[in-house]
């Protein structure tokens, strides 16, 4: 493609002479040849500049993510430090009785795991599927220790009947297999029967696909008050003359330049009962002293906070989009007889689309994953999936749960992530 | 924008209910963080103006709370002169918080602008391969929500080497949650997508001709990158800078699953006593954490009106 070539290579094609009908370099070397060089060595420079980065983020975020994900289908809490019962459940089919040599893997089990002071571990794991059991397993294990018997069954009848229990066999059997999927049908509410067909959990224990309905609702009616009231702010932003708008602009980025405990300590201080805003209402005789407003630790705390929080967000790309539209458009409909209201609806607003599109899915993606205000503000029925992996990591220490959950919630964050760079495209993205 | 003369009087009288829409959601974004600056002079210890406020009476308003911010941990908070100052610097909870903040917001900032405008010059070449997929794994810490960024890292750095079993390595080489490199490493991370977005914005309207003309004048790539690169492109690297700054210095969700107790930073201990007793005094950290954005926004607003100026963008 000799037209693609710069002139300075041409040039010296001519000097370099044409022997055999290749265009060459100055220095002899087919040009074909040389281009592919450079631009592979040009290619090798930029990545190179790139990888450090690259290899830090990789080290420092993905594989410690990838590692937490593992969690989610790998526990082997259960089958490392219960060996020969794992064994005898591989070895026998679903629904077959335990047998002696069941109770005897399980007591030796029990022993070695007592002995190697694992058995809480075990009995953690159990307790994930059948609440309540890991006293039975530490119990159990203090008094083997202390030696045991054949006939095992017997045995451990005599020290707890709950060994009989043919839930506690079913969740040891689903246990023993490390690899699992059912902290995922977990964290859909669902959870594998005795027979091990997959059924629904009692309604009782039903929570995380309500929190996940709730977190996506939430988040969607936070995106669409954003939208309500940043259209309107970007909209005179993008109309004003420079002066003013760059003055009223420093109102939108202060909030986002504000630390996010800080707003939400501020949201906390207005909106409680003794606070700021129903003092206002109590003054000004809307409410009476007795019936002030329960605004904060509830879903309107978590809303009205958030919603603060996650505006500029809508505003800055919805601005950016507003200011290059040319206003000689809404005019010329207007000049042609549109109403003002046909002419925004027709021809103004179709051109901010762009703008919302970034907005609206930036601050959708910032809200499904929010944790901190949620956590101050949200009360118990303000909290949303993020809370719930916290609370998984931290307070029950059930993390094979947590990752379970953490894996759906990135799953939903990533594919739209994906659409924002369809949509939009990373280079886009702009702040401030 | 006035209202233009073939405006109808609905016109008219919408256009000016707009523009008082308009001051009523300015005043929602801005009046929570303005509130909270009277509130921290509280003499007494509620969330609310107290009457003698509302009257403006001195009686009213006291730095109580901002005494107290530096008494609190102090071992004697009665002492005076330079046992008190030198007790708070020592002792004093919030100004160990705050040295602590400071201490992994410039490591950590360092960290990620270095790396984070390297790998700015690289994605904005137009030869990189991959671009958009490294550029959106490099932007990934953002998007990704804190929570399963924080908890991957909680069990990343008890045991940093573990994946180092794969290839049949020792797999104990201490932990690094609970120490500084830690929460420095962890905070670099979450503040690269703002070098990153920054540095390429400035790069986009940069003159890669610039280059050329030096190297053509006889500059090394060096020589080059130091002359005539860098001081073009030095207000978007230093606005990158602030960001990641002002990322890690309000980050909390990370620094409560990997700092240990010597790692408290301000964050970490406003959430303390955000959820415990929450008092006044978090009001004082909070207005002075105010002076201290306005502070930065000023700066960055500046910084890009000079980037504008010196790359000959035309001003908006």
């Amino acid at each position: 493609m000799a037209n693609a070539l710069d002139p300075h290579a041409a040039i010296a094609t001519t000097a370099g002479g044409l022997t055999d009908g290749a265009l060459r370099t100055a220095d002899g070397r087919p040009l074909v040849r040389a281009l592919a060089r450079s631009q592979a060595l040009a290619r090798r420079r930029a990545f190179l500049l790139v990888l450090p980065l690259l290899a830090f983020v990789l080290i420092t975020f993905v594989i410690p993510i990838g590692q937490m994900l593992q969690r989610s289908f790998y526990n082997d809490g259960f089958s490392d430090h219960m060996p020969q019962l794992s064994q005898w459940f591989a070895e026998n089919p679903r629904g077959a009785e335990p047998d002696e040599a069941a109770w005897t893997a399980l007591a030796t089990d029990l022993q070695a795991s007592a002995e190697a002071r694992t058995i809480g571990i075990v009995g953690t794991r159990i307790n994930y599927d059948v609440p309540g059991t890991r006293s039975l397993f530490t119990s159990t294990g203090r008094q083997v220790r202390r030696g045991i018997e054949p006939p095992y069954q017997a045995a451990l009848m005599e020290i707890n009947e709950d060994w009989g229990d043919p839930r506690l066999w079913s969740a040891m059997r689903e246990a023993s297999n490390p690899v699992t999927g059912n902290f995922y049908l977990a964290a859909v509410d669902r959870k594998r029967g005795e027979d091990g067909s997959i059924q629904q959990v009692e309604e009782r224990q039903q929570v995380y696909v309500m929190l996940f309905m709730r977190t996506f609702w939430l988040s969607l009616l936070i995106t669409f008050i954003t939208f309500v009231l940043g259209f309107p702010i970007a909209h005179l932003l993008a109309t004003l003359p420079m002066r003013k708008s760059n003055l009223l602009m420093i109102l939108v980025l202060l909030p986002f330049w504000t630390s996010l405990l800080v707003r939400t300590t501020s949201w906390m201080v207005l909106l409680q009962q003794q606070g700021v805003i129903n003092d206002i209402l109590v003054w000004l005789g809307v409410i009476g002293g007795g019936g002030r407003l329960q605004m904060i630790y509830n879903q309107t705390g978590t809303i009205i906070a958030m919603t603060h929080i996650l505006l500029p967000f809508m505003i800055l790309p919805l601005y950016s989009v507003m200011r290059t539209i040319n206003p000689s458009y809404v005019r010329a409909a207007r000049s042609l007889g549109a109403t003002s209201w046909t002419a925004f609806r027709r021809v103004y607003f179709p051109q901010t689309l762009p703008g919302l599109g970034a907005g609206a899915l930036l601050v959708f993606i910032l809200a499904v994953g929010y944790y901190i205000t949620p956590a101050l503000v949200g009360g118990s029925s303000g909290q949303l999936i993020s809370n719930m992996i916290a609370m998984h990591m931290t307070d029950t220490l059930n993390w094979s749960m947590a990752a379970a959950l953490a894996a759906l919630l990135l799953g939903a964050v990533l594919l739209l992530y994906w659409v924002y760079d369809r949509m939009v495209g990373i280079d886009n993205l702009k702040l401030g | 924008m006035a209202v233009p003369t073939y405006a109808t009087p609905l016109e008219r009288i919408w256009h000016y209910a707009y523009l008082v829409i308009c001051g009523l959601i300015f005043f929602f974004l801005i009046a929570p963080i303005v509130v909270i600056i009277p509130l921290s002079f509280n003499a007494e210890p509620y969330f609310t103006f107290t009457d003698r406020m509302l009257s403006l009476d001195p009686e009213g308003y006291s730095l109580r709370w901002y005494r107290s911010l530096l008494t609190f941990g102090m071992q004697n908070p009665d002492a005076t002169g330079w046992a008190f100052w030198s007790d708070a610097w020592q002792n004093a909870n919030w100004v160990k918080a705050a040295k602590n903040s400071i201490i992994i917001g410039v490591f950590s900032t360092l960290l990620a602008t270095v790396l984070g405008t390297l790998a700015a010059l690289g994605l904005s070449r137009p030869e990189m391969p991959f671009r958009r997929a490294i550029m959106a794994i490099l932007i990934s810490p953002m998007i990704v929500p804190l929570i399963i960024t924080a908890t991957g890292m909680f069990f990343f750095y008890s045991n940093p080497c573990e994946l180092l079993g794969i290839f049949g390595l020792p797999t104990n080489c201490g932990r690094l949650a609970g120490t500084y490199v830690g929460v420095i490493l962890a905070h670099a991370t979450l503040g690269i997508p703002f070098v990153i977005i920054t540095v390429t914005a400035t790069l986009v309207g940069f003159d890669q001709s610039l280059n050329r003309a030096a190297a053509s004048l006889g500059a090394n790539p060096r020589t080059t990158f130091f002359r005539v690169t860098m001081p073009l492109i030095l207000p978007g690297v230093i606005s990158g800078a602030l960001f990641a700054f002002v990322t890690s210095f309000d980050e909390v969700v990370a620094v409560l699953f990997i700092a240990g107790p010597e790692q408290q930073t301000i964050p970490r201990q406003m959430w303390n006593g955000i959820r415990e007793q929450i008092s006044p005094a978090i009001l004082a950290v909070a207005t002075l954490l105010v002076i201290f954005s306005i502070a930065l926004l000023t700066t960055v607003e500046l910084l890009r009106r000079r980037s504008e100026r010196i790359r000959g963008v035309t001003p908006r």
